[in-house]
């Protein structure tokens, strides 16, 4: 079945290679902006994201700012933030909008459309062996809509009233009553159509990305022969796919009640002075719905950093990845369990106490996939022969980051803890470093890793330790502080903490991590000069920069539409034949077969083509 | 000026910067490092590593240890302290995961460093590693989930019913307190009779709440179970007392409730922590607009005998504003039945 599919596509784009040569010059336009090219509309994500990036962190340096020096005048921010500077202070709606457009960027537009929108166009069709995505013109979609998302978005950000401030969770009633709040007036209506396109964008993206994984693999690439990077992107579309529709629907039922009058989370609300008719509505319902996608969410986030690190690792410790079959294993423990989780978040929302029994139960369950993936990763290195290259020092990171954060996680997902750490600073600091951070440690790690696929050219070592070092650094400062701030009952979206004796400490240690996260902010733009520098003037690329063995690797530097000039190579072995004793060299590829490696081979290969 | 000379200062720090960036390309260049499989930097990264474990470690054990007494918040309650006991026992279990696992991290890739003349060691999996390393954590966690889920039971179990009760409205931004008075028994409110001076929308008609009090600051006795009954008359609030590690959503619409035995009065509090004015506080942790951060309501824990007279003193919201009951006294119906009916009449009094 799976080997006729592949005869088909590969005589088809056989038929378009040819196509191809007789119109080389494409226009422009097509080429670089309409272009239906996977690797094209990768670098188009990557790129939008990484402004995204730089947005979302100087709105957190902002609130930083204040956090840290709730004392000082803001009069010299007054020529770019106008009439927000209320009498030289930030005014506390503005904060709000400030934590909710960082918190909506950070998670939607970098880590989401930013992260699998650049990865998984980008590898999924070179690691698999194909020649394009099943549909280039809805991939070429999924780009446009996300780049329409984000134009609506950032206008919102000019608004006269603000953008939508009630928190990136954005609970009704606050986000649904403009009286409430201004930012819940037309910021927050830009906010949710921005959505809905951002969404349709996700569809787009991951119904071609599941497509192009069941249907496009080449002859030999069985599923138990991909990369990890292939199942953790295959995984995350299929989260995205079965979640976000659920997002949709809330904040549709959230548009009708807050335009047509509907009461499907409004009840029984005075406010401004007016009685609202709304009855019979549950704001309980909406939180349901929102986490249902939300947590699937921050798996779509980390998965594909589960896949980049795993690759990267295997690679620059010239060792196979340890357990591939326990690796895949988990990840789809933690996709099924994603789904069944989300009220964990809710632990003191008023649902029925006996569901915050069951949450607590299923919720701790997934720390077990979790630490065997950590110990997975551990295992690779026991023994290897490691090179510290730019990727692998971010890939290490990621796991220290993923470690830290992640065992904070058995204490929030207890219920009877969350009592006391619901909605404090020790939640912010655990899932910055376990979602935010890792997640911003896999993109780096990616972006640095494939790099020389992407542009045909090597990012500067030394620049990428430097923004490595001050990064991991800066990371640290900044949100392990945080969990004291936490642990002392310090509550988030706080605009200053100084109405609250309970809360009159820790004046320094907020201090402290605003500095640090300024620091860890300004070492980022060391990473923006690296990459748009080394794009014209960086280090020309090898064919195989980092000796691996995937696919990717044996297209030309830099590989034309179609990826690969004749024939895509054929499957022979996993991907991860890194120091095979008795092999030539420490890796073996992919694309070689065991007849031409006898001397490597194990018993059990002996008879294999 | 001064911003011309700071914009060109940072100017030419960034010539300066590039330069550096330059010189030390074209020196490796000229050393012929670029054609080497792994530089000194490896080695250099790998003892970094080392490094960090240390030195970040160190920092991070010593800050810890050195915020400890300000970061934990004296518990005050009886479920609270079982709260902080569980807490630290889960601290010690995971702090013991995470020293184990990143010293781990960090050992290995300073002791697996490249060498040319070694190879890494082909060991691609080994099933009974991985079931031993996943049957533990599942240990472990079966351990945590069940402790936790035990606690969680008892503390959100049925308020006893000699429970008093308190209810706590939250509004934009600040909270409402109200006690049931001698009836022990919460008059109706409905947000359509909120005005200015009947903040909480109590429906007279009801006897019930005549006798009702209505206070600025919560006083309950300690060592008797105190059952908040929590509402919300515009947007989710969140009601969070660190001391007695309460916490529940206001949820517009729905009413919620928390109970809990307070332990130490204020004046023992007072004199544990040192501060002559230590005040329970009870704060907002669910954002709900500009003025979030400042919803602040006080709390007041009393020997039973002192809060009985407390209580004895404070009059009824209805005798303290007799021209109310006036308004509700010319409401279409003002006969208060039982059972089916309650509703319509609501419905009523409120046009």
């Amino acid at each position: 079945m799976a080997s006729t599919d592949i005869s088909l596509t590969h005589d088809v784009h056989h038929a378009h290679d040819d196509h191809d040569h007789d119109h080389h010059d494409q226009h422009f336009i097509f080429k670089y902006i309409f272009s239906q090219d996977h690797k094209v509309i990768a670098k188009q994500f990557l790129i939008t994201g990484i402004i995204w990036a730089f947005i979302g962190g100087a709105l957190s340096t902002i609130f930083r700012l204040q956090l840290g020096w709730p004392q000082a005048t803001y009069d010299w921010l007054e020529p770019i933030l106008g009439k927000w500077i209320e009498g030289g202070k930030l005014s506390p709606e503005f904060f709000l909008s400030l934590v909710t457009m960082h918190g909506t960027i950070m998670v939607f537009f970098v880590l989401t459309a930013g992260l699998s929108g650049t990865f998984s166009n980008f590898l999924i069709p070179l690691q698999i062996g194909a020649r394009d995505m099943a549909s280039g013109f809805l991939n070429m979609l999924s780009y446009w809509f996300f780049f329409l998302s984000s134009v609506i978005m950032f206008l919102s950000l000019f608004l006269e009233t603000g953008p939508a401030s009630a928190g990136w969770t954005i609970y009704p009633p606050l986000s649904a009553l403009p009286q409430a709040i201004p930012g819940s007036g037309t910021g927050m209506t830009m906010w949710i159509v921005s959505m809905a396109f951002f969404i349709v964008s996700s569809l787009l993206g991951s119904v071609n990305y599941i497509t192009t994984v069941i249907n496009l693999r080449t002859k030999g690439m069985s599923m138990t022969k991909l990369p990890l990077t292939i199942w953790a992107f295959f995984l995350t579309a299929v989260l995205g796919v079965l979640s976000f529709p659920v997002l949709f629907s809330c904040v549709l039922l959230l548009l009708f009640d807050r335009s047509f009058g509907t009461s499907f989370y409004l009840s029984e609300i005075y406010v401004a002075g007016e009685a609202l008719s709304n009855v019979g509505g549950s704001p309980i319902l909406f939180q349901h719905l929102f986490w249902f996608l939300g947590h699937p969410e921050v798996y779509i986030v980390i998965l594909p950093g589960f896949g980049i690190v795993s690759e990267i690792i295997a690679t620059n410790a010239r060792k196979p990845i340890f357990g591939y079959r326990a690796m895949i294993g988990s990840m789809l423990g933690i996709s099924l369990l994603s789904f069944i989780v989300w009220a964990h978040h809710m632990f003191v929302s008023g649902m029925n106490p006996f569901l915050g029994s069951v949450f607590m139960f299923l919720t701790l369950i997934i720390a077990v996939p979790s630490a065997v993936k950590v110990f997975n990763w551990l295992a690779t290195l026991w023994r290897g022969n490691i090179v510290f290259t730019v990727p692998m020092l971010f890939s290490i990171g990621f796991v220290s980051l993923f470690i830290s954060g992640g065992l904070t996680g058995i204490i929030l997902g207890n219920s009877t803890l969350d009592i006391q750490f619901h909605n404090t600073y020790f939640v912010v600091a655990h899932f910055h470093l376990v979602m935010a951070s890792s997640a911003f440690f896999g993109l780096f790690a990616g972006v640095y890793h494939w790099y020389p696929k992407m542009f045909g050219r090597m990012m500067d070592d030394k620049l990428g330790y430097i923004h490595f070092w001050l990064t991991f650094i800066g990371v640290y400062m900044v949100f392990m502080p945080m969990h004291y701030v936490g642990i002392a009952g310090f509550p988030r979206r706080y605009y200053s903490w100084t109405s609250f004796e309970l809360f009159s400490k820790f004046a320094d240690l907020n201090m402290y991590i605003s500095l640090a996260a300024v620091i860890a902010w300004l070492a980022q733009f060391i990473f923006a000069f690296n990459f748009f520098y080394s794009m014209f003037r960086g280090r020309r690329a090898t064919q195989n920069p980092w000796r691996s063995t995937t696919l990717e690797w044996t297209t030309p530097v830099n590989p034309g539409h179609g990826n690969w000039p004749g024939a895509i190579p054929t499957v022979y072995r996993w991907p991860y034949d890194y120091s095979k004793p008795g092999a030539a060299d420490d890796f073996i590829p992919q694309h070689i077969p065991y007849s031409e490696t006898a001397s490597s081979n194990l018993p059990h290969e002996k008879d294999l083509a | 000026m001064i911003t011309l000379a700071i914009l060109f200062t940072l100017a030419l720090l960034g010539v300066i910067l590039y330069l550096i960036f330059r010189i030390q390309i074209l020196g490796s260049v000229y050393r012929g490092t670029y054609n080497k499989r792994v530089s000194t930097s490896n080695k250099v990264n790998a003892t970094l590593f080392v490094v960090f474990l240390i030195v970040g470690g160190g920092a991070f054990f010593w800050s810890f240890q050195d915020a400890k007494p300000e970061m934990t918040v004296p518990v005050a309650s009886v479920h609270g302290a079982w709260v902080n006991d569980m807490f630290w026992l889960t601290m010690a279990v995971i702090g013991i995961v995470f020293v184990i696992t990143q010293v781990l991290l960090f050992y290995y890739s300073y002791k697996y460093q490249f060498r040319e003349d070694k190879t890494a060691y082909y060991y691609p999996h080994n099933n009974k590693l991985e079931i031993i390393w996943t049957i533990i954590p599942a240990i472990v966690m079966a351990m945590l989930v069940f402790s936790g889920w035990k606690a969680w039971t008892k503390i959100t179990n049925p308020a006893p019913a000699d429970a008093v009760v308190v209810e706590i409205t939250g509004k934009q931004f600040n909270w409402l307190f109200r006690y049931p008075g001698k009836d022990n028994a919460l008059g109706l409110a409905k947000h359509t009779l909120i005005d200015a001076s009947n903040e909480i929308g109590i429906d007279f008609n009801d006897k019930k709440a005549h006798d009702d009090i209505i206070v600025n600051e919560i006083h309950i006795p300690k060592g008797r179970p105190v059952l908040f009954r929590i509402r919300s008359r515009d947007v989710i609030h969140d009601v969070y007392q660190p001391n007695f590690r309460v916490q529940m959503h206001a949820v517009p619409g729905m009413p919620t409730k928390f109970w809990f035995v307070p332990t130490k009065t204020t004046a023992e509090m007072a004199e544990e922590t040192g501060n002559p004015d230590f005040k329970y506080e009870l704060v907002c942790s669910q954002i709900c607009g500009r003025g979030h951060f400042a919803m602040r309501g006080t709390l007041v824990v009393d020997e039973p005998e002192d809060y009985e007279a407390w209580l004895a003193k404070e009059q009824p919201f209805l005798e303290k504003n007799p021209d109310l009951l006036a308004k509700f006294k010319n409401a279409p119906v003002q006969v208060v039945t039982a059972g089916n009916e309650k509703g319509k009449i609501e419905e009523k009094a409120a046009l």
